[in-house]
């Protein structure tokens, strides 16, 4: 109860669209906090730095979520895309393409498909649930007609990219992964920000009718998205792939939910305009942490993950209510 | 002949019968149906039998849907069902006893028209966007699954509980005879009562509705937990033709073939109208599709990407926006626009 | 001193919709400088007008000149970039944003690429301050008033360059306090030689403002005028009219019985939408609400229907004191109210006319009662058959049928109620002659029958013709309450509403 009250006092200090990046955050280090009392060898920086490498590809998926969410729309194909991606990668490598040419591919294919499914979305007036349901069928079926069976990787490049650790001094370490995912936030947050992409994102979001209104190039703006996303999606399953160092058609299966749930705990409404690239990636590095505190806790079981995380969203789209309560009209 | 052409049911209907020619030609007696040991053996029966679960739970999402929600919740409400109901029947000392299996079947369905009811608490009661109200419990039931299992896949050996999804009762598949009284209770309630005309016209309008005197957020609440009890039939009635309950699997991604089949059977998306019939069609569409598959020897993997095809399909023809576009040139709109009446008064 | 030369003009304007004539040879013109109001009644063609003008609609007749050239425009988009900027009532910004990106949405100024924030900012404060507004403009404009925030929108069209601005109906939510802070922005714009067009409903704000008038009336120009040189009571004569003669004539009234009071409204109101009032409406008694539009006379309907909460005040039915939090609980009590917004608060538009005109019924059943089918079929027939509802299929679906036979079956759906109260809302508006003489009819039957009829009609002489009692309203207010007698004529009517008290 105080914690609440504690907030409305705070909101009037702080604007209040970033209440909920900042109740995020305070989470986030509450959870840490948390853990470094209850474990050894828990608050430190290579864990949170871990939680970076395990979960780069889902930080790049996330990317891409967030655009498609601002403009108040889904994307549910990103899982099969991801599957996708390490599908072909395998596939190709083991017929013996470059690796680089490998890995242009399989972007131009992930962007294609999100170009495609944003132009039915607009030029049709289908739903995106449907149509992005459709892709992720589409994305799923071609990684199974590629093969059911898992395909290792052994292409010097990817194995490299693997392994290798880049240092940062102290004990402290990260994967190439990790720093890709990282330049793709702050690319992607630059382009939210200073662009006039990222600014009709957000008016697009805010009121597709207005937008039109103003002049805005809306039809652009919302096919961009799902490319966007569909890049990004192929990108993380690349990441996928190097961390898995295998193509699998029934990997990242359900991870179009985890990125929602990244993208929601972030603090981004789903009615779209309103949240932030850096709340996605407070919203990621929760859904990790939450993973290495269970992994620590080792008599947890896994389940409590998915109980955890259904509490959160509730928790925190409870909130969003409350704060953006008022400029909701008449209930029926 | 237009009229035929017209009907909505018209284009799912087409599309079944062509799925069921095809298995023709590459199955031997495809539409007999035998009678081995007092039971009906034959593919279409299997059909309709594999088809029981997913017709359930899309009976209730076409409710749901038909208010201009969505509910996501159906799946893990499908493996918490049949969670909880193996549970119970694995800690009875006497497994066949048919009044403990009742107790626990009892048992699985009342919590799963709870969990319905705090989807319908979310949507009415606190205003929550649908597809993120049963986001929640989408992931949220998952875990609860595996926590009412313990992580395990509970097996139990019990005939009554056998007898939902796998036995046989008056020669036809125990799980047909559900799935009938299922559709017709849905039908009495919708069309002989009149849930059907207050859903519809809160999907359709609902401010309209309000000043309507109809309470909204009773009919949300009855639909949403009304769909709750549907996914809990078809959890206990997977559970028992496994005889075992999986809370990570059970019923997996069954909520998404489910609004498949809402939308295949031409109930739009945006509410307002739904079709109970269509919704079966759309069912046994997607069921025969997977059935098909196997049949004609295409290796499974494909069946995602015949459904893609499918879903990309039906949704073109069914959005007024494609239809205006692509045959643009040969039908003008028939309604006159409404729009001069509102900015107009002829007056007298 | 010499008028300048018009910097907009249309001569001749005409445009057809389907079985109606919208705009009949309308000429206007708007001089650089000048606050010019457009004026008339609902369905008098203002806001057709301004969506011809805007590139909404393609004209049917006549012509447009923009600075002495012939122009048409495909878009709004397009005569925005002509110089032609529109501002709503309702704000089409995007509210999330901030008020500097509100402004520059689409043009920011950018250097390689990348917005430049500060330098956008810095040119926002200053295109404000030009408007005597002091903003912080890194807000979301969602944390202003909407006031400020349809400023922000005029800000956003003057910086493009406007030459022509149209505020159609920007007034009808703000306070007096936010109305004068509109006014000293556009006397502002005014002075910088922009031609504003605006549109209100409230007489006192169009004579405070504007220099000149054109009044509309059916789509035809009844003339323009200096706005020193036409009186309020000439103003609203002219936007009224003379009905036309070819009603069929109502048997004469008989005078209300002396019945039981049934609603009693003590006090009432809700803040921002109707002050206090207190109104009493007895058994078989026709009240007519008169007043411009957005005098309050929806919102008295929405209070006493329990469509809104009221603030203040108590409301008896029958003797009883009630609480009404919803409609469902008013239908309940046998009140009936049908909404001005056919398409968005009455059509369910995917059903039929037959579960259109069961659905109030079916609600106050509840849904384990089901209306048998024959009954449904006795009822169906009785009520399209009595209000002669065309075509007489039951199982047409109601989004096919036109206004006039909508409204009467959204009637039908009230009468099957046999409600005691029964709350109109513009019936006749938008519908043909015949309908319209019917639902009159219907009315006057009603209340010789027991009915309470509470009527609202932007029509003076349709209010007189059918009601017992006048409630006057004038911005949201009720002003006055007239008996109808001899003595009530739409002058005197007019005349109250135009002076807002009682001659």
């Amino acid at each position: 109860m105080t914690g609440i009250t504690g907030l409305l006092d705070r909101r009037r200090a702080i604007p209040q669209k970033y209440i909920p990046v900042l109740v995020t955050a305070g989470l986030f280090v509450a959870m840490f906090v948390a853990g470094g009392i209850r474990y050894e060898n828990f608050a430190t920086g290579q864990i949170i730095l871990n939680v970076f490498i395990d979960n780069a590809f889902l930080l790049v998926v996330a990317v891409g979520m967030t655009f498609v969410i601002l403009t108040g729309g889904i994307d549910l194909s990103v899982g099969s895309v991801v599957a996708l991606a390490t599908m072909l990668s395998a596939s190709l490598l083991k017929d013996g393409w470059p690796a680089y040419a490998v890995m242009v591919l399989v972007l131009v294919i992930g962007a294609v498909l999100g170009l495609a499914m944003g132009a039915i979305i607009h030029y049709f007036e289908i739903q995106p649930f449907i149509v992005t349901l459709a892709g992720m069928f589409l994305a799923r079926g071609l990684c199974y007609t590629i093969s059911t069976e898992s395909i290792p990787i052994d292409n010097p490049t990817f194995t490299d990219i693997a392994q290798s650790r880049i240092n940062l001094g102290g004990d402290l370490s990260v994967s190439p992964s990790a720093v890709i995912a990282v330049v793709v936030v702050l690319i992607a947050a630059y382009a939210l920000h200073y662009t006039r992409l990222g600014r009709n994102v957000y008016a697009t979001g805010g009121s597709e009718q207005s937008a039109l209104l103003m002049g805005l190039p809306v039809a652009r703006t919302k096919i961009a998205v799902y490319t966007i996303s569909g890049f990004c999606s192929a990108l993380g399953g690349l990441l996928f792939a190097f961390y898995s160092l295998s193509g699998y058609g029934l990997s990242a299966v359900g991870m179009e939910l985890d990125a929602i749930a990244a993208v929601v705990i972030g603090g981004t409404l789903l009615t779209g305009g309103s949240g932030f690239l850096f709340g996605t990636v407070l919203g990621v590095l929760v859904l990790g942490l939450i993973q290495t505190i269970i992994s620590f806790e080792g008599t947890l079981s896994s389940w409590w993950t998915k109980i955890f995380i259904g509490l959160l969203l509730f928790v925190f789209i409870l909130l969003q209510r409350v704060f953006s309560g008022g400029s909701r009209r008449r209930s029926p | 002949m237009s009229r035929i052409l017209k009907h909505r049911l018209f284009w799912p209907l087409v599309i079944l019968v062509a799925l069921l020619a095809l298995n023709l030609f590459f199955t031997d007696n495809f539409f007999k149906i035998e009678m081995k040991e007092g039971h009906l053996y034959g593919s279409v029966i299997d059909i309709v039998r594999f088809g029981a679960p997913l017709i359930l739970v899309s009976l209730g999402m076409t409710l749901v849907i038909a208010t201009s929600g969505i509910d996501l919740s159906v799946g893990s409400v499908v493996a918490i069902a049949g969670a909880l109901a193996c549970l119970r029947i694995s800690d009875l000392s006497d497994q066949n006893s048919v009044g403990g299996v009742l107790g626990a079947v009892g048992l699985a369905l009342v919590l799963s028209v709870v969990l319905g009811a705090w989807n319908g608490f979310l949507v009415a009661g606190i205003g929550i966007q649908p597809i993120i109200a049963t986001l929640i419990l989408m992931v949220a039931g998952r875990g609860l699954a595996q926590l009412i299992t313990d992580g395990q896949i509970t097996t139990v050996n019990s005939s009554p509980y056998k007898l939902i999804g796998g036995g046989y009762w008056l020669t036809l598949p125990f799980g047909i005879i559900v799935v009938a009284v299922v559709l017709a209770l849905t039908a009495f309630l919708t069309r002989r009562l009149a849930l059907g005309l207050l859903i519809e016209s809160v999907g359709g309008n609902a401010e309209a509705s309000r000043l309507a005197g109809i309470s909204a957020r009773g009919v949300l609440m009855t639909v949403y937990a009304f769909c709750g009890l549907c996914a809990g039939i078809a959890g206990l009635m997977i559970s028992s033709n496994v005889s075992s309950a999986d809370g990570n699997n059970a019923g997996l991604w069954i909520e998404l073939d489910a609004i498949l089949a809402v939308v295949i059977g031409g109930t739009p998306l945006s509410g307002g109208r739904f079709s109970l019939s269509g919704t079966v069609l759309g069912a046994l569409i997607i069921q025969t599709l997977t059935t098909t598959i196997y049949s004609i020897g295409v290796p499974p993997e494909t069946t995602l990407l015949f459904k893609a095809l499918v879903v990309t399909i039906v949704c073109l023809i069914q959005s007024p926006a494609f239809r205006t576009k692509v045959f643009h040139r040969r039908r003008r709109p028939v309604t006159a626009s409404p729009a001069p009446e509102e900015k107009v008064r002829v007056t007298a | 001193m010499a008028a300048p030369a018009p910097i907009l003009r249309m001569s001749g304007i005409g445009k057809q919709f389907p079985g109606v004539k919208a705009l009949d040879g309308v000429d206007f013109r708007l001089l650089p400088g000048e606050v010019h109001a457009l004026m008339g009644e609902n369905g008098a063609g203002k806001s057709t007008l301004i969506k011809v003008l805007t590139g909404v609609y393609d004209i049917d007749a006549g012509e447009i000149e923009l600075e002495g050239r012939r122009v048409a425009f495909s878009s709004p988009l397009a005569a925005q970039q002509a110089g032609i900027s529109t501002v709503y009532q309702e704000v089409n910004l995007c509210a999330n944003l901030s008020v500097a990106e509100n402004i520059f949405i689409g043009r920011e100024p950018r250097r390689f690429g990348r917005i430049q924030w500060k330098a956008m900012r810095r040119r926002a404060e200053e295109i404000l301050a030009r408007l005597d507004l002091d903003l912080d403009v890194s807000a979301p404009l969602s944390s202003y008033s909407l006031a400020i925030q349809q400023m922000v929108a005029i800000a956003r069209a003057v910086d493009i360059d406007a030459k022509v601005l149209i505020l159609d109906e920007p007034t009808s939510s703000l306070d007096a306090g936010e109305v004068a802070q509109l006014f000293r922005v556009m006397r502002r714009l005014k002075e910088q030689g922009i031609a504003i067009l605006f549109v209100s409903h409230f007489l006192d704000q169009i004579y405070e403002i504007s220099d000149r008038m054109t009044v509309l009336r059916n789509g035809t120009l009844v003339g323009e005028y200096l706005t020193s040189e036409l009186s309020q009571v000439e103003l609203i004569g002219k936007m009224i009219g003379r009905e036309l003669a070819d009603l069929e004539k109502l048997e004469e009234r008989p005078p209300a019985s002396e019945g039981a009071p049934l609603i009693e409204a003590e006090k009432l109101g809700r803040t921002g939408a109707i002050q206090p009032f207190t109104l009493t409406i007895r058994e078989g008694e026709v009240v007519g609400l008169a007043g411009l539009l957005g005098s309050g006379r929806t919102e008295i309907a929405r209070l006493l229907f329990g469509a809104d909460h009221a603030g203040t005040g108590s409301l008896k039915i029958g003797g009883e004191p009630v609480n009404l939090r919803t409609p469902r609980s008013a239908v309940s009590r046998k009140l009936a109210f049908c909404s001005e917004n056919r398409r968005a608060e009455g059509l369910i538009p995917d059903l039929t006319v037959r579960e259109n005109l069961v659905l109030a019924l079916q609600a106050s059943r509840g849904w384990t009662r089901p209306i048998p089918r024959r009954r449904q079929d006795e009822l169906v027939d009785k009520y399209i058959a009595a209000l002669n509802i065309r075509p007489a299929n039951p199982d047409q679906l109601i989004k096919n049928l036109s206004g006039g036979n909508q409204q009467k079956v959204l009637l039908a759906r009230w009468l099957i109620l046999e409600p005691r109260l029964l709350i109109l809302d513009e019936p006749t508006r938008g519908i043909d002659v015949g309908a319209k003489a019917e639902i009159q009819r219907l009315v006057a039957e009603l209340s010789d029958g027991g009915m309470a009829v509470l009527f609202i009609s932007a029509e003076l002489e349709e209010v007189l013709r059918l009601s017992h009692r006048v409630g006057v309203l004038r911005d949201r207010r009720l002003v006055a309450e007239l008996d109808n007698d001899e003595g009530l004529t739409t002058d005197t009517l007019t005349e109250t509403i135009a002076s807002g008290a009682r001659s």
